[in-house]
């Protein structure tokens, strides 16, 4: 038995004469980065191409999307809290009252995450009855003015920017006073051009104080060209509304379709189907719609980029194995095999390609945040587009490299010897 | 023989290399030659004579066309190329006319490299190319550049570098062509230092002073090796 394993032993051993060469990893790098590091000016140059390809990849992309993301702030912040509610009571019922409670307002801004809401809609003037800033004078001819019954929260949801007075408040409405708020252009045509001397309006011969005056809104440009009223005393003088009521309800930021969807419920429980609470529209479809056929021809251009920093380090990898071949035989005659010298060969192409893509996806990050800069933007770059680019020239070194590592496993140790 | 001896270095049975033609070229006609331990032996003849053939074929770098060659009595012949790989590096230091130093790297680095290619951990590694170092006489400059060594020192290196995988064989090839007379008697004091310790040595060499060192001296004529009558 012991004769046995002996001779199995030996037959292994004369299987193996001698142990086969091999070569760690970390020698491989070692190698690789003793190699690099030798002609250090000529390595920088050899990356520059993979710089400018990857560089170019994560420009456009961290460009596109911070175009991108620019467009969809300016949709946050006056789209995305903003919720609109229909009454579609009619549609459902023929003979319904009006649906919206006369607490509207308040039933919906005690939701969380809404700022303001209130109900509004445009009065309708009995025929003859046109709008006056005098008893006697009728209104030069640009057509009628529109009178609107808001609420007070519908005004603060609009965020006007209020240039004389003030708004009218919740207390004005509940009192039923007979006050207005005209936009600063509904001002000029009625001849209003100062609070100061307590001016009024007349809607048709109801007469209403003008507590303020509104040269700007962010939401519901109409009320500009209105004149607007508290829908108590609306209601008292004029009755229900004869078109449907809205409401206007600004919310938090990411609140709108939480607060959309609680709303009909709010409003009335028992028929939540008289209502229909329109959300913001989601951004992620407005984003896809943002894309620019400038983009592909960009990317096109990073590709000829990258194509070229390949083709550099191949040539100049090609240049290396050669002048290199003294070197290549001597490994050969210490004992490396074909495959250890296209290994280090193909990690060097590697890691000046890796270096390439490291410093070209720093400098295109740069670019877009200089650009960003600039513009006044906020730069955007998905973290996927940094962590792949390294990988990009990673590949691309190792695509250069396959060629010459081949013919640096290819070389003779003889005719390298003889140099 | 007795069994208890062990096999010849270098044994070679009717070895030769025929380039295939046409016309077919006889660089090493058919040759007969046994290395012990601890031989010194050099081979000599003109240029062009079969000299470096002879020298590709006893470091594996070339294959012979007829023969067997028997390396520390492993049949080469019959081994596959990582095996004829494996062997070239662990058993034969090689020491070039041109040195063949890697001139960005220091002078232990230099030797280092050829254990890259075994298992071994890089600091032991290094310790062991101090070691060659020391023995061939270049404490002092461990960590110098070639560019910054004489040639002799340069030579030296080399040596050093085929030593310390401690190899069965030490295959120099005119080892001192490059190196002025002074310099070149102290590389050949070196090595019969080294052939005393119990180093087996073949030295090629066009050069009649060298040959004369060796114990046994070959020349090769017209691809047919002779051996000279023996010296010492």
């Amino acid at each position: 038995m012991l004769r046995w394993t002996r001779a199995a032993r030996l037959f292994r051993r004369a299987e193996r004469a001698v142990e086969p060469s091999r070569l760690s990893f970390a020698d491989v790098v070692g190698e690789s980065l003793a190699g690099i590091t030798q002609r250090p000016a000529r390595s920088v140059l050899t990356s520059v191409g993979t710089v400018l390809g990857v560089g170019t990849f994560v420009a456009v992309l961290g460009l596109t999307a911070t175009a991108s993301s620019q467009i969809d702030s300016r949709f946050n912040s006056l789209m995305a809290t903003e919720v609109s509610v229909e009454d579609v009571s009619r549609e459902r019922t023929e003979f319904v009252q009006p649906a919206f409670p006369p607490d509207a307002g308040r039933r919906v801004e005690a939701l969380n995450g809404v700022r303001d809401a209130g109900v509004y809609w445009t009065v309708q003037l009995p025929a003859r009855e046109a709008v006056r800033a005098a008893p006697v004078q009728a209104a030069d001819g640009g057509g009628r003015i529109q009178v609107v019954a808001a609420s007070p929260g519908v005004l603060e949801a609009a965020r006007p920017s209020v240039a004389q007075g003030r708004l009218f408040d919740d207390w004005h409405d509940a009192s039923g006073q007979r006050v207005a708020v005209l936009g600063a252009a509904t001002a000029a045509r009625l001849g209003i051009t100062t609070l100061e001397t307590r001016p009024a309006v007349f809607l048709g011969d109801e007469a209403f104080s003008v507590v303020g005056i509104i040269d700007d809104v962010q939401r519901e440009p109409e009320l500009l060209l209105s004149v607007v009223v508290p829908p108590k005393a609306s209601l008292d003088i004029w009755g229900p509304p004869r078109g449907s009521a809205k409401m206007l309800v600004a919310t938090d930021l990411g609140a709108a379709n939480q607060v959309a969807s609680e709303i009909p419920l709010a409003l009335d429980p028992a028929h939540p189907d008289h209502f229909e609470a329109v959300p913001p529209p989601d951004p992620r479809s407005l984003r896809t719609e943002v894309t620019n056929d400038l983009d592909d021809l960009f990317l096109l251009l990073a590709g000829v980029c990258l194509v070229i920093g390949a083709v550099g380090i191949a040539n100049t990898t090609l240049v290396s194995v050669m002048e290199r071949t003294g070197e290549i035989g001597l490994r050969r005659t210490l004992g490396a095999r074909g495959r250890h010298i296209s290994v280090q060969f193909l990690c060097e192409s590697s890691v000046l390609g890796t270096l390439g893509g490291l410093v070209g996806s720093a400098l295109g990050v740069l670019g877009v945040v200089v650009v960003a800069l600039l513009r006044d933007w906020t730069p955007v770059v998905h973290p996927l587009t940094v962590t792949s680019a390294p990988g990009v020239g990673l590949v691309t070194g190792l695509l250069a490299g396959f060629y010459p590592a081949w013919r640096a496993s290819r070389v003779q140790p003889v005719e390298a010897l003889r140099r | 023989m007795s069994g208890h001896q062990p096999p010849p270095v270098v044994e070679l049975r009717g070895v030769g290399l025929t380039y295939p033609g046409p016309p077919p070229v006889e660089a090493l006609r058919p040759c007969e030659l046994t290395v012990r331990r601890g031989d010194f032996v050099t081979v000599t003849g003109p240029s062009g004579a079969g000299k470096s053939t002879f020298l590709n074929l006893v470091g594996l770098l070339d294959t012979q066309t007829c023969g067997t060659y028997l390396l520390d009595g492993l049949d080469t012949g019959a081994l596959g190329d990582v095996d004829r790989t494996a062997l070239r590096g662990r058993r034969i230091g090689f020491v070039f006319q041109s040195f063949h130093l890697l001139n960005y790297r220091t002078a232990v680095e230099n030797v280092a490299l050829a254990l890259v290619y075994r298992k071994m951990k890089r600091v032991r590694r290094v310790a062991s190319a101090r070691e060659a170092l020391a023995r061939v006489g270049l404490e002092h400059r461990m960590d110098a550049l070639p560019s910054t060594l004489s040639g002799g020192e340069r030579q030296r290196v080399a040596i050093a570098r085929a030593l310390v995988g401690e190899p069965s064989l030490l295959l120099c090839d005119e080892p001192t062509g490059n190196l002025d007379t002074a310099t070149a008697s102290s590389i050949l004091s070196l090595l019969d230092e080294l052939n005393g310790a119990g180093l087996t040595l073949v030295v090629i060499t066009h050069d009649a002073a060298v040959a004369r060192r060796g114990g046994r001296t070959l020349e090769i004529r017209d691809g047919r090796m002779t051996e000279q009558a023996v010296t010492c």
